[in-house]
């Protein structure tokens, strides 16, 4: 039997990446359901840290919240201990769900089936019927409930965002960020209380992957989203660029607000007319205030493989990508304020949050685009994607026309998968 | 009287429907008082008194920026609405303002007739009557889903 065995045969067998470089990426990553099998077990259950909700929403003793990582559905739960605890949402008994709700709070988590009881930190501790009934049935007396439960993850949380690990071996999550990633998440959220302004998913009819791929393409921005062009809302006076860690797969995309040339181009703009000849009726949604110390309007930080946080102006939002097979992708977004904003403060995060989420003015493009390439590359799975803008490195660049952190994230996302 | 009113909001409803329907765009906003809120957002917000919503909008002007962005500035597969309205229910009539409730279901007909259920849910009113028409001073559109497909270009 095992002469037989081949690459057609094994189940776990990878086609080969086809080149050497990150140049060319084959479209039947889009595709391949065996690709998508591994990226359960390399990246979803492997030695990476995925984004599991907010602290916030899990404030008090007793409070949980379902999630999920990769096609796994997970519980964050907060115990008596202040801590919080992550476990799947999987009974050990037969599989069922544990919690049905999203969110709620629960002295322990009971299985509708057959009432298989959880603790707070998934230890099961209670079984329906354990010892039979009039001295019959039950289970054998060798069962021994510390010996089943639900896979329990690691949990790290930095400013207020909880992480989670199905790998015992994963690094800690601040050596995962890394240097270039913690003190930009810091930047948007540390020292501050966040709350929850309101949730949305978006179901985007695309690969995950090509939708992290929009997230760290910096190239497409100024081309596909044309609302602040239309409007004329771009300032000449911006500078930016992208940051990429070593690894490949985080990445800081932002612009900001170069204060002398800013100066410079109010002169300019005295003698020059413009040539659109459009203009907002209530250019309020733009008057946003100054939060950060620093000029930067614009932060787009992604966590390999499937975490964004986002500053857009004002608009604080985390996005959560979650497969839902080959062909699918949830995109789950979550719209912060923070405990001691203004009223006026909060109505321009709700007007700026217009920018964003499936009706976004500079984000509505995303959530068809990846869809047009799934479709594109339909009949295409041997073809290959170029990924050249700004070279072949997958470094940080002062430039945004590049597509280095696209580069990166399939660096990052070959030395993961073992492609 | 209360029979008048709900078949004058009735009235009013189907032709905002229309408009949108029938690719009238620019006549949407015009429903709406100068001083208006339109809000489209999630069952699930709603009932949690979350704030935020897919669009948000406090001045007619800002529908009017919707409608201009969505015809010269957004990328999108086009596509129609067919929406299908209930009844108003009148909750409340004060003086020259109403509150009432409606139904909704909207289907998305795409460019190559892929035909989906895209939302259902309700329209939570506030109107301003005038004379033989009404406008909305109010109107939060509460999805009852929370997942909303591909992208939302076209208002509710």
């Amino acid at each position: 039997m095992q002469s037989q065995a081949s690459a057609g045969h094994n189940p776990t067998e990878l086609r080969a990446w086809p080149e050497p470089g990150l140049t060319r990426v084959p479209y039947w990553l889009f595709q391949d359901r065996q690709v998508y099998a591994a990226e359960q077990r390399r990246l979803f259950q492997g030695p990476l840290w995925n984004f599991l909700c907010l602290a916030a929403e899990v404030p008090n003793v007793g409070d949980f919240r379902t999630t999920a990582v990769g096609d796994a559905s997970v519980i964050v739960t907060r115990d008596a201990d202040g801590e919080l605890y992550a476990f799947e949402n999987r009974c050990a008994h037969r599989g069922a769900l544990i919690a049905l709700e999203p969110r709620g709070n629960a002295k322990d988590f009971s299985c509708v089936y057959h009432a298989w009881t959880y603790d707070r930190q998934g230890n099961l501790i209670g079984v329906a019927f354990k010892d039979g009934v009039k001295g019959k049935g039950g289970m054998p007396p060798s069962f021994c409930m510390q010996d089943h439960g639900p896979r329990k993850l690691r949990v790290a949380e930095l400013c207020g965002l909880v992480f989670g690990s199905f790998s015992d071996t994963v690094p800690p999550l601040e050596e995962h960020l890394g240097e270039a990633i913690g003190p930009r998440i810091e930047r948007v959220l540390a020292g501050r209380k966040p709350v929850v302004l309101g949730r949305y998913t978006q179901a985007l009819p695309n690969n995950w992957k090509l939708y992290m791929e929009n997230v760290k393409d910096s190239y497409h921005a100024s081309i596909l989203h044309l609302f602040f062009t239309t409007f004329e809302l771009n300032r000449l006076s911006q500078r930016g660029g992208i940051i990429v860690d070593p690894s490949g797969g985080h990445h800081v995309s932002f612009s900001a607000i170069d204060a002398q040339a800013e100066k410079d181009a109010e002169y300019a703009k005295q003698s020059i007319r413009s040539e659109s000849a459009y203009r907002l009726a209530d250019p309020s949604l733009l008057q946003g205030f100054k939060e950060f110390a620093d000029d930067i309007t614009l932060q787009i930080l992604s966590v390999f493989p499937t975490f964004v946080l986002q500053q857009i102006q004002n608009t604080i939002a985390v996005r959560q990508i979650v497969p839902r097979g080959t062909h699918r992708t949830d995109l789950n977004w979550t719209l912060i304020g923070f405990a001691d904003d203004t009223p006026e403060q909060r109505l321009m995060r709700l007007k700026q949050a217009n920018l964003i989420g499936p009706a976004g003015y500079v984000s509505m493009e995303d959530g068809c685009v990846g869809g047009f390439v799934q479709r594109g590359i339909a009949g295409a799975g041997d073809e290959r994607a170029v990924v050249e803008m700004g070279g072949s490195g997958a470094e940080s660049s002062e430039s945004r026309v590049t597509e280095a952190s696209v580069r990166g994230f399939w660096k990052a996302y070959r030395a993961s998968m073992g492609l | 009287m209360a029979q008048d009113v709900a078949s004058l909001i009735a009235q009013v409803q189907a032709a905002y429907a229309r408009s949108i329907d029938n690719g009238d765009l620019g006549a949407w906003p015009d429903f709406f008082e100068e001083q208006c809120t339109y809000k489209i957002t999630t069952a699930d917000n709603h009932s949690q008194g979350l704030e935020a919503g897919i669009v948000f909008a406090n001045s007619r002007a800002m529908l009017v920026d919707r409608v201009t962005s969505l015809r010269e500035a957004n990328v999108y597969e086009r596509h129609t609405y067919r929406h299908f309205l209930g009844q108003p229910w009148i909750q409340s009539q004060d003086g020259g303002q109403v509150r009432s409730e409606t139904s909704f279901f909207v289907v998305r007909i795409m460019r190559d007739g892929t035909t989906d259920i895209y939302a259902t849910g309700r329209y939570l009113d506030l109107y301003a009557l005038q004379g033989s028409s009404a406008k909305l001073i109010e109107r939060i559109v509460v999805c009852d889903s929370s997942r909303f497909d591909t992208l939302l270009a076209l208002p509710l």
